[in-house]
């Protein structure tokens, strides 16, 4: 995983080394400063030396400038190369993601995709500062200090070779202990910020049913097994530092009875004993953040896995060897066409579909819930590949096909739509970038827009916020209309799309499509009859399949589902 | 808790209009300082509140802690003066002194050991109990807040709150406040003994750690600057990344995807280059402060020497080697304060926003009036039960402190209502009607004309300007908004969920419904059919808003948890438009079992859905322009008229 990952550095990858080098170079001037402390101790201040005390002095000033200079360096490298792999790392994501088909994003759900891009990421940033700073210097620090030991003396090192299994073995122990704590304590994070995530999308019903105290019973319920939980991994947490102070103090203690015994039989000399004291801390700390970057690092490397996951996904929608650029015209062809979600022939969603529809004509789709209307028509985009049979758009195979030129000639107004944030002008444009004003304003007029986005202050400026909250579901629904057909697409596709449009607009835009773009194959979802009835050609869907085709008038006759479905809304106007 | 009214809530109405949330966000940015501190004050009162008795053994104990290990460093002094020094060179030294003195220090040690586990524990449970506190407070308090707050505040806003915030206050708790006062504890006590063993060298050495504060502050507003254009940039760039990923198959529909990566890239060069900045500067902060404590240590040897040799106070090398090494303990809690910086000012402003949600203006709730169950006694009275009825009134107190019982019917007035989301612009004028108990009020007109609006009138989501609403005769207003609400059943167009059951999800109607009374509701609302087909019927657990539902089945289950709930009024606001025709012609029976002998106030697109009410009010831009029944209506040939019309053109 790491070697993956690693890939992503790129560029970064000379600030990356110069961060480890100069974090190295810092360590051993580090290391040296107290050879100077004890130097100055041992031979400058009993000899009453001043001229040596102050070159030493000096040197000593010397040296942490340098190792000023050399932290700075690496600070600095270190934060070209986390932001910089950050990066790289989260754009491969985002890439990646814009390759995935639907499929791909059904697997993976939205708000995943989200908390791999953002915290994720963060989490294997943070690891990777860590590795190049912290795993260079404290490894660095541990082997040089316990160097320095050696030459000051052989016997005080060994009492450092028995404390570091001791505190290295007890702190992995402890964290590997609380790291099953810590993730069920992850867990119940998640649960408190679903209650938060599910009160706001849900406060108009919470409201409505007074049930706030209800709520901040459950939300209280889960804030209480965040805290056990939090309570259960910390507590083992805990006791690293107490057991860090336990190995150090030892070690003083240890050091004090066996280096005063050396330095009275004069073997060592009192400031070498007092820089020993010093590596006690250097070592022991640095042996500290080597357990605890390594523990950070079996953390993140669930975040890695996750990155990776979504990296690695296959994506299941590619371009054939030698892709068509043009759709000759908007007829579609379904020939035996099955379909699975789950690629599973026992669990199909269209059953063995076939279907001829010439170009240029209207086509309603009717059928109730889960009926597979919606399935249907994402098959001709090739928003997703039919498990069985082949799908024919302008006379061709859709995989034959390249992607993009294929959606770019059939445009879908989703059932699940959604505006951008940013001005009227510019979420139109996503139809066409190059579009004129009037272009833009004759789509709208089409889709019947034109008039309401008049009445706002800003019109064509007006700007729409993130997921459209400003404007209401129906006039929603037609700038949705309007950016698709700015594509001047030769299939056009509205999924359910004016349900929330009142009946006389929906006709008038019904009316402009007839009139203003006769060419355009229009295959319309819908669930009002009127919506479809004037169609060329109507296609009743009953659980997966086609129950019945035809003109409104032969439907009617002939068509049970069909006839129900218009007895029902018509019921209305007959009384 | 002084100063409530200058937090800087949220105005504007609904989509306010460009640029006005920029440029608040701007003011707020702007304001943050002063408030920022205050919060932090009351961020202490809080803690120190609920857990003083805690907090006053923490302190003993971080002062145990820091003074066995000042003791330790001290002790490296007494080592050498008073059992090293005198014996070097002795045969046989008598190193009984030195086992004792090493004795003592281990108890020492000890005591420091077991008082640094102790507060470690007891902050633990500080931290984390202060945490629950101020989510729940938050939570809680967020509960009573007006529908108004909810619409000017995205949720990723206020979700950043509960997470991104507390956690910053999670660190400064935990780590900050127990580490100042260890750093403060030894380095007052350290001082007091470098003082006392020479105040010349202790002059000298203030001077190098005044500077080494200066830099290291004005290092940390440097980055501190940078830090805030960081948070920033990640806010727009996890901004921009939500709305991609709720958008992409949009953008995969307009092959879009290039787009989308261009401006990814921007946002995400953007961030890159400001954490670069932040970081670049809070790296360095380490190796100055390190290296000034170095330079310090240096200085020192040099200016000792200097003025043993010289004479100057009464400076020994044995001075100079003790002043030393205090010197090094002193470096130490110095650098960790001032790497604290940061820290501190990211919690000072995650406190300033929550302290922002906990001092919202709750919901004005005046009314007095409460709805209580009734029987009817003998003589006609009625009288206030436990008992579930079926009848219910509402309890009205009365000045002389007696109550009067008015039967709750569902009889609903407007008298000439005006209504705006903001004083400045009304969107209802002028509306006036009144629904019997038991009739249906059917609102028709396009998108926008103020239908839903005025549903959220009845039930006071939102507050008139202007005019009167009476229920049961009752002023709304004076009714507890709590009962008012259990009054109104009420089933939305947009369909939301919990994660739970099926039987959770409907019993939210009514939290004790049996099962069978949760089934028979899902009867009424025909969901029943669907339920039973679902792996494991009413136990069926829905996640994520029940993605795994049709939006027509969220529809039938939010029918059913009205059904559940059985109130004298209900609001159906588009409650069936996801729902086919089909389908719906054949719960239409079902749906007037559940309208029957209930006041009912109908929004729908379909006329069909309309066509049998009692009343239909034609809105166009928030007024009223036509009413009556169907018949009158059509008979009117006016707006209504052309829509039904409209709907069968093409006949």
């Amino acid at each position: 995983m790491i070697k993956k990952l690693s890939s992503y550095i790129r560029e970064y990858k000379r600030p990356a080394i110069f961060t480890s080098l100069f974090v190295a170079m810092e360590v051993v001037v580090e290391v040296l400063i107290p050879q100077c402390m004890a130097k100055i101790i041992d031979i400058g201040l009993p000899a009453g030396n001043i001229g040596y005390v102050t070159k030493i002095g000096i040197l000593m000033i010397f040296m942490a400038m340098l190792s000023l200079a050399f932290g700075v360096l690496s600070g600095r490298n270190a934060a070209t190369a986390g932001a910089g792999f950050a990066k790289n790392l989260r754009q491969e994501l985002f890439y990646k993601v814009q390759e995935l088909s639907f499929a791909n994003i059904d697997k993976f759900s939205t708000a995943s995709l989200v908390t791999r891009l953002t915290t994720d990421v963060n989490h294997v940033q943070m690891a990777f500062s860590m590795i190049i700073r912290m795993l260079v210097r404290s490894p660095m620090m541990l082997v040089s200090a316990l160097f320095m030991c050696f030459t000051v003396n052989v016997r005080l090192t060994l009492i450092f070779l028995c404390v570091i299994p001791i505190l290295a073995g007890s702190i992995i122990f402890i964290m590997t202990k609380a790291m099953p704590s810590f993730r069920s304590m992850f867990k119940k994070y998640d649960v408190v910020n679903r209650v938060v995530q599910e009160n706001l999308t849900n406060v108009r019903t919470v409201k409505a049913f007074v049930r706030e105290d209800f709520e901040t019973d459950k939300f209280e319920e889960a804030t209480g097994d965040l805290y056990n939980f939090s309570i259960r991994a910390e507590k083992l947490m805990n006791l690293t530092s107490p057991v860090m102070q336990f190995c150090m103090y030892l070690t003083i203690l240890l050091i004090s009875w066996i280096g005063a015994k050396l330095v009275i039989n004069s073997t060592m000399l009192t400031g070498q004993l007092m820089s020993m004291f010093t590596y006690v801390q250097q070592i022991l700390s640095s042996l500290m953040m080597i357990s605890m970057s390594i523990v950070m690092m079996s953390m993140a490397k669930t975040s890695g896995d996750r990155i990776l996951e979504v990296i690695e996904e296959e994506v299941d929608l590619t371009n054939c060897a030698d892709p068509d650029e043009e759709v000759i015209d908007g007829s579609i062809r379904f020939e035996n066409v099955s379909f699975s979600y789950y690629k599973d022939i026992n669990r199909l969603a269209l059953e063995n579909i076939n279907l001829e529809i010439p170009s240029g004509t209207t086509v309603g789709i009717i059928g109730g819930t889960g009926s597979s209307k919606t399935t249907l028509v994402q098959l001709i985009p090739r928003l997703y590949d039919a498990t069985a049979g082949t799908v024919y758009v302008g006379g061709k195979d859709v995989k034959t096909y390249d992607l993009d030129a294929l959606r770019e000639n059939v445009a879908v107004v989703l059932q699940k739509n959604v505006l951008f944030s940013g001005t009227i002008k510019e979420n139109l444009r996503w139809g066409n970038e190059n579009a004129t004003d009037e272009e833009l304003i004759h789509a709208c007029k089409l889709a019947a827009a034109d008039s309401f986005i008049q009445s706002f202050p800003d019109g064509y400026d007006t700007y729409i916020e993130q997921g459209g909250t400003n404007v209401s579901g129906g006039q929603k629904q037609r700038l949705c209309i309007a950016r698709a057909l700015l594509k001047k697409p030769k299939i056009l596709i509205l999924d359910d799309s004016t349900s929330a449009v009142d009946t006389a607009t929906d006709a008038m835009i019904r009316k402009a499509f007839r009139e203003e773009i006769p060419n355009t194959t229009k295959l319309i979802i819908a669930q009002r009859i009127s919506s479809v009835q004037d169609a060329d050609m109507i296609v009743v869907m009953d659980d997966g399949r086609i129950n019945g085709i035809g003109t409104h008038d032969e439907l009617v006759q002939n068509n049970t589902i069909y006839s129900e479905i218009y007895i029902s809304q018509m019921k209305g106007s007959e009384e | 808790m002084a100063n409530r009214n200058t937090a800087p809530g949220p105005k504007g109405p609904m989509g306010g209009g460009p640029g006005g949330n920029k440029a608040q966000a701007r003011g707020k940015m702007m304001k943050l300082d002063e408030k920022s501190k205050e919060s932090l004050g009351r961020l202490f009162k809080l803690i120190f509140k609920n857990y003083k008795f805690h907090f006053v053994l923490v302190i003993i104990c971080i002062f145990v802690s820091a003074l066995a290990n000042l003791k330790g460093t001290l002790f490296l002094r007494t080592l050498i003066d008073t059992y090293i020094a005198p014996f070097i060179g002795q045969q046989n030294p008598d190193m009984s002194g030195l086992l004792n003195a090493l004795m003592q220090m281990a108890g020492i040690y000890t005591l420091g050991i077991v008082s640094t586990f102790t507060y470690n524990i007891i902050m633990m449970f500080v931290t984390q109990g202060t945490l629950k506190r101020i989510r729940d407070d938050m939570f809680r308090h967020m509960q009573t807040l007006p529908i108004s707050f909810f619409d000017t505040h995205t949720h990723g806003e206020l979700m950043s709150r509960y997470t991104n915030d507390v956690d910053t206050l999670r660190q400064m708790v935990s780590q900050t406040v127990p580490q100042l006062v260890n750093s403060l504890v030894t380095i007052v006590s350290v001082a007091a003994s470098m003082i006392m063993l020479s105040w010349q060298l202790t002059i000298v050495s203030f001077i190098t750690v005044f500077l080494m504060i200066k830099m290291s502050t004005k290092i940390g507003t440097m980055s501190g600057l940078f830090f805030a254009k960081q948070q920033a940039d990640v806010g727009k760039l996890n901004g921009y990344i939500e709305e991609m990923m709720n958008g992409q198959k949009v953008i995969k529909v307009f092959t879009h995807e290039d787009v989308a990566k261009e401006e990814f890239d921007r946002f995400n060069e953007e961030l890159c280059d400001s954490m670069t900045k932040a970081n670049k500067f809070a790296n360095i902060m380490g190796p100055v402060s390190n290296n000034m404590g170095h330079l310090n240590f240096s200085l020192i040897a040099i200016l000792g020497g200097a003025f043993a040799i010289s004479g100057i106070g009464t400076i020994t090398p044995g001075t100079i080697a003790s002043f030393l090494m205090l010197i090094r303990s002193f470096n130490g809690p110095i650098q960790q304060v001032t790497q604290q910086f940061n820290t501190i000012v990211m919690a000072m402003a995650g406190a300033g926003r929550i302290f922002d949600i906990i001092d919202q203006k709750p919901e004005v709730d005046n009314g007095n009036i409460t709805l209580v169950r009734t029987k009817e006694t003998a003589d006609g009275t009625i009288e206030e039960t436990d008992h579930d009825t079926n009848h219910w009134a509402w309890k009205v107190p009365q000045t002389d402190g007696s109550c009067q019982y008015v039967p709750l019917k569902g009889d609903v007035v407007f008298d000439d209502v005006d209504f705006g989301y903001t004083d400045e612009k009304m969107v209802l004028h002028n509306i006036s009607l009144y629904a019997k108990p038991g009739q249906k009020i059917a609102f028709v007109g396009s998108t926008g004309a103020g239908k839903t609006t005025i549903t959220n009138l009845i039930n006071r989501f939102y507050d008139i300007q202007d005019g009167k609403i009476r229920y049961d005769g009752l002023n709304i207003n004076e009714i507890k908004k709590a009962d008012l609400r259990h009054s109104l059943g009420i089933v939305l167009q947009d369909t939301h969920l919990f994660t739970g059951t099926i039987m959770d999800n409907i019993r939210y109607g009514k939290l004790d419904a049996t099962d069978e009374e949760v089934i028979a509701a899902a009867k009424i609302a025909n969901a029943h059919n669907f339920i039973m087909h679902l792996p494991d019927g009413y136990n069926t657990e829905l996640t994520q808003d029940g993605a795994s539902l049709s939006q027509g089945q969220r529809q039938l289950l939010a029918i059913a948890r009205a059904a559940v709930a059985n109130p004298p009024v209900l609001i159906l606001d588009e409650a069936t438009s996801s729902i086919d025709t089909r389908t719906e012609s054949i719960i239409q029976n079902a749906m007037d079992a559940l309208m029957h002998g209930r006041t009912v106030f109908v929004i729908a697109h379909r006329l069909s859905t309309v066509r049998n009410s009692n009343a239909i009010m034609v809105l166009e831009q928030g007024r009223i322009i036509e009413r009556g029944d169907h018949d009158d209506l059509i008979l009117q040939g006016g707006k209504y008229y052309q829509l039904y019309t409209g709907n069968l053109e093409l006949d």
